[in-house]
């Protein structure tokens, strides 16, 4: 082959390339750019520190040519307070469980959990909303940030347990046997050593857990239902950012509010997703 | 025969990884109290097999056997707990495995904070500067106690883990290659500091360096194919080896 068809051909790989990226690249900034046009202007101090409006205040606000009043505060709070209590059980949980299955991969329980985890982490987020509906929000006789969180749990652990695995499970074999060479027993080496090791890829792992169920609708129709107010106990219907978004496009007087609704979560998803990445390589370095 | 009691001695050791083949047989031998005895042999002979077998590293994998006897001080290590004998007998590998998140003085300490051995803050910084001088460290690293030991060269790394060792005032060093992965220079760093720490504990080298074993031990082992085909003083196993087949492996015909 002579140079310049060599040439040529490196051209066309090269262009075929670039094709494919832009063609991915394209859809994506597409709707990162609608969203941040749309749902910037939006975003003010009162958007984020009060609840949403009724359907009449809006529809008074429109006609007199204001902008609508209210924000999404109620949605922040059930958020956090939703987010906040699955995290803090799921990540002790989950931690614990992929330790256990990185030390016992041959144990049959090992299997068994393995198993589930793998079926729990594709099952859709839909089917483990309406059975928490069926275990929670039925024997508690209400909707409830508790059955929330718990759809939300369901949702994190076996993120949580893979990506706890998956680090330990890549850490050398001569880091754990020189803990154990020292005469300490496994439970001591697991703490002090390896999870220490393995902390960059359990915390991303977490991060993207968090990231990922914080835009989950569906098990939170089932659940949570929606508030539309700020409510901060734990057994009472409360709201959420996506719940607001979906409220938002069903109701015609509050569909303005859907941009900026949907412009914080992109932003609050967006930042802990980065984070995540970031934390991961500090932490290998 | 001497009269003086060994410190280790191996009885009929037998070590199996699968049920068909042994890759340690029947091996027995008594080591003397403060001493470095290396042991040599191809590659795939058995030594790190043997040499973990000490320590009740084979413990750790339900599908390894460990048969015979090993003697500690008389006391048949097979009998005992893992943790017990493990306090008692160190181990150092290959590559040097300082503890990532632990600073330097932590990874010295790191058998007492593994072990929830709970010391005084004086206690401990002595034992930590001992342990470091004794590893001819404490000038270099005085400084940066407090630092990660991973930023260390690998040298560094690998005295810090002798010291690890150390710290644990163990009867037994096991030392598995450890200067296979270290410059010349590193490597006789190690050497000089292995002939001071006999004074203080029996050490068991496996080294795929016939120098080294003639530089620093006063026994040697060699093994072939599982056994231990000759066993004695370094000098004689050099000169006059008794078996065909350690002559063969000195004048590099095997291995
Ligand atoms: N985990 C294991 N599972 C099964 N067989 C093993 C295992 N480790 C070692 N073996 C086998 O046992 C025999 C002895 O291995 P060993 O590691 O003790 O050799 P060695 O003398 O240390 O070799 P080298 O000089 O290459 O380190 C070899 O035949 C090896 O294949
Ligand atoms: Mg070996």
């Amino acid at each position: 082959m002579n140079i310049k068809t060599r040439i040529a051909k490196d051209r066309i790989q090269l262009w075929t390339v670039c094709f494919f990226a832009a063609l991915t690249a394209v859809p994506l900034l597409a709707i990162i750019g609608e969203v941040v046009i749309k749902g910037f202007g939006q975003i003010s101090w009162s958007f984020l520190t009060e609840p949403t409006p009724t359907a009449y205040k809006a529809m008074k606000a429109v006609q007199a040519g204001e902008p609508i009043p209210g924000g999404i505060a109620n949605g922040i709070v059930g958020t956090l307070i939703m987010v906040g209590m699955a995290a803090i059980v799921a990540i002790p949980v989950g931690i614990l469980c992929g330790a256990f299955l990185a030390e016992n991969s041959k144990k049959r329980s090992a299997v068994i959990i393995s198993f589930l985890t793998d079926l729990l982490q594709g099952t859709p987020s839909i089917i483990i909303g309406i059975i928490t509906y069926i275990w929670v929000v039925v024997p508690m006789k209400g909707y409830s940030a508790i059955a929330g969180s718990g759809a939300l749990f369901i949702m994190m652990l076996p993120l949580i347990i893979r990506s706890t695995e998956e680090t330990l499970k890549i850490l050398p074999t001569s880091l754990q046997e020189a803990g154990l060479a020292l005469g300490a027993n496994r439970a001591s080496v697991m703490l002090r050593i390896q999870l220490p090791a393995a902390f960059g890829g359990i915390f991303k792992g977490v991060l993207l857990s968090i990231s990922r169920v914080t835009g989950e609708t569906a098990p939170l129709l089932f659940t949570a239902l929606g508030c539309s107010f700020i409510r901060w106990s734990i057994n009472k219907p409360i709201s959420a950012v996506p719940l607001l978004i979906w409220e938002f496009f069903n109701d015609p007087h509050l569909q303005d509010l859907i941009w900026g609704a949907s412009f914080f979560l992109l932003l609050f998803v967006l930042t802990l997703n980065l984070t995540a990445k970031y934390i991961a390589k500090k932490w290998n370095q | 025969m001497e009269s003086v009691k060994p410190i280790l001695e191996f009885k009929n050791t037998c070590v199996s990884y699968t049920k068909q083949t042994m890759a340690v047989k029947y091996v027995s031998a008594a080591i003397e109290r403060n001493t470095i005895t290396s042991i040599m042999g191809p590659s795939g002979c058995g030594k790190s097999t043997l040499l973990r077998s000490v320590n009740l590293m084979h413990n750790l994998y339900s599908n390894i056997r460990v048969d015979g006897e090993i003697l500690l001080n008389g006391e048949n290590i097979l009998d005992m707990e893992p943790i017990d004998v493990r306090r008692r007998v160190g181990m150092v590998f290959q590559r040097p495995v300082p503890f990532p998140t632990m600073s330097i003085a932590d990874n010295v300490m790191a058998g007492y904070l593994l072990n929830n051995i709970h010391i005084s803050k004086s206690e401990k910084a002595k034992t930590v500067e001992q342990c470091l001088r004794s590893v001819a460290m404490w000038d270099e690293v005085k400084d940066v106690l407090n630092k990660k030991g991973t930023f260390l060269s690998g040298g560094q790394q690998q005295r810090l883990c002798i010291a690890r060792a150390l710290a644990m005032k163990p009867d037994v060093l096991l030392m598995d290659e450890p200067t296979s992965a270290l410059d010349p220079i590193a490597t006789n760093h190690i050497e000089q500091l292995l002939l001071e720490l006999q004074k203080e504990v029996t050490i068991l080298i496996v080294t795929h360096n016939m120098g080294q074993a003639e530089r620093i031990s006063s026994h040697a082992m060699f093994m072939y194919l599982g056994e231990l085909v000759e066993y004695g003083d370094t000098k004689k196993l050099f000169s006059q080896p008794a078996d065909e087949r350690t002559k063969a492996y000195l004048k590099g015909k095997i291995g």
